[in-house]
């Protein structure tokens, strides 16, 4: 039982599906939104109840809180679960929904807001014994900032306090690079996040991309569910990520995912979270940042711990302790997730938006789809380019990476172009198969190809 | 008389930032190549350039308004 009996799910899309039915499985009511492109969406015909909220463009409905209030209150939901993106970490978002007596199926703001705010979350990092890139608190002035940089050394990236999701971040090689992007960087952390505060961070070359996933509940238990390994981007947005993390030290392992505990503790962390962090070469790893809401990947997880974490979620924010013990978590096997995009790999992914005039998805042992879309629908221009995700399990590595490589050429999706083919040359790619790849890896091997 | 239609559907916006200026008013006479809009598509910016130059006499959408291929975003006369 979640104790709730009503949650409004404030989103749209893939994420939309995988709440209604996690809030059917576990005998909760679900109420969907949906703008005017949204009105025939599966998401809405799969809820008991759905409220229209506004325009097309998602600031006009989907960010628009005032009408997502609205909505709570007129479908008489006792809860709000904001998925991922647009308001899910938005902390007046969940300040208004609390203060409205309803519950907010996520964290506390405050600690939303502390994590929310990057430099804010470096210092709760240190505080609570967690290693951090060398870095600055904000920097104002060009003068202040070439003198913090000599102390941090470059090369160095320039990033938004505010910013998340592989935003408002620039690389810098030298002092006169600094001196010259500076201006540029807070014009557009002030633009996308509200907010034109900046501070600088040690690049890590060669580094990957490994977080955790926590679980923590209002009776002070926190555990993790092991980490997913998200190197694989572009662009600092993630294509394809796998769980766990491969060739990673076991004395790592355990190094990060305690540490990962250890800040969801320090902050005083509830629900569902996700502790991002660089690992270099040698395994020293340092945290970046916290996601304060479930992520796009956390099917991975479900496949390795066999933990429903949208369910989790739920029982959660109904006020229920964790059932799950740190020694009762066990990992097996090897998961991939792959983002099929409605983009074009081949004209530097350019958005396709359009009508999907058919849609065959793959199936058999250990596949997953997730999505919110069916034949006939159209992937409308006004949101993400998400069409599904694509989860592949495999006893090891070899089985996993096996299956994906069937499904995806099962997988077609008709009348918009795809990232489907791309995901086909990587999951086939050697390089990628023999082991760990970092950030940069795609990028620079696409220039190479 | 002329006009200018969107090339894509998206989210038309008027300037470069929710706190910036915008990029013309009517009446600004344009050069051909310079920027007047943005189109917002699946997260990602188009720049609408003016194909000539010309004199923007009318404005026909407002910021985050939504736009379909072949709208007519601007009425333009020569300058």
């Amino acid at each position: 039982m979640t104790g709730l009996r009503r949650v409004l799910v404030a989103n749209r899309g893939e994420i939309a599906v995988r709440i209604v039915r996690a809030c059917h499985a576990a005998g909760v009511e679900a109420v969907a939104v949906y703008s005017d492109a949204d009105e025939n969406a599966r998401w809405v015909q799969l809820a008991d109840e759905a409220v229209h909220i506004g325009r097309s463009a998602a600031q006009k409905s989907y960010l628009d809180s005032d009408a997502l209030l609205k909505a709570a209150r007129s479908a008489d939901v006792e809860a709000v679960h904001p998925g991922y993106g647009f308001l899910s970490e938005n902390a007046a978002f969940a300040r208004a929904i609390v203060e409205a007596g309803l519950v907010f199926v996520g964290p506390p703001p405050s600690a939303m807001e502390q994590m929310g705010d990057k430099a804010a979350a470096r210092r709760a990092a240190q505080a609570a014994g967690v290693p951090v890139v060398p870095g600055s608190g904000p920097v104002d002035d060009p003068e202040d900032a070439v003198r913090v940089a000599e102390e941090v050394g470059y090369p160095l990236l320039v990033k938004a306090a505010a910013g998340g999701g592989g935003r408002g971040i620039r690389p810098v090689a030298d002092a006169a690079e600094l001196v010259d992007v500076l201006p540029g960087a807070r014009a557009e952390a002030r633009s996308a996040f509200g907010d034109g505060t900046v501070y600088l961070e040690r690049a890590v070359p060669g580094a990957r991309h490994v977080e955790v996933q926590v679980l923590a509940d209002e009776h002070g238990n926190v555990v993790h569910l092991f980490e997913r390994d998200c190197s694989v981007q572009r662009r600092r947005q993630k294509l394809l990520e796998e769980a766990p993390a491969s060739d990673l030290r076991e004395s790592t392992r355990q190094a990060i995912t305690s540490a990962a505990v250890r800040l969801a503790g320090h902050v005083g962390y509830r629900n569902a979270g996700t502790v991002e962090f660089l690992v270099d070469s040698d395994e020293n790893f340092y945290f970046i940042e916290m996601n304060t809401r479930v992520q796009v990947e956390h099917p991975i997880t479900e496949a390795i711990t066999g933990v429903d974490v949208i369910a989790e979620q739920l029982r959660i924010a109904g006020g229920a302790a964790l059932t799950l013990e740190q020694d009762s978590v066990e990992r097996r096997g090897v998961a991939i997730e792959m983002r099929i995009n409605a983009e074009d790999p081949e004209r530097d992914f350019a958005p396709t938006p359009g009508e999907i005039t058919a849609l065959h998805l793959p199936g058999g042992p250990g596949v997953r789809v997730d999505t919110g879309i069916v034949r006939g629908d159209r992937i409308s221009p006004f949101y993400d380019s998400l069409i599904a995700k694509l989860i592949c399990w495999g006893a090891d590595r070899e089985q996993a990476y096996a299956r994906a490589g069937q499904a995806l050429a099962e997988f077609h999706v008709g009348g918009v172009a795809s990232t489907i083919s791309l995901h086909r040359r990587l999951t086939a790619d050697p390089r990628l198969r023999a082991g760990p790849v970092h950030t940069g890896w795609l990028e620079e091997s696409r220039a190479g190809d | 008389m002329s006009t200018v239609e969107a090339h894509v559907p998206g989210v038309f916006y008027r300037r470069p930032s929710p706190d910036a200026a915008p990029f013309i008013e009517a009446g600004s006479v344009v050069e051909a190549g310079q920027t007047i809009a943005l189109i917002e598509i699946m997260k990602t910016f188009n720049e609408v350039k003016a194909d000539k130059s010309c004199r923007v006499s009318k404005i026909l959408l407002d910021d985050g308004d939504e736009v379909d291929v072949g709208q007519t975003m601007f009425e333009v006369d020569e300058p």
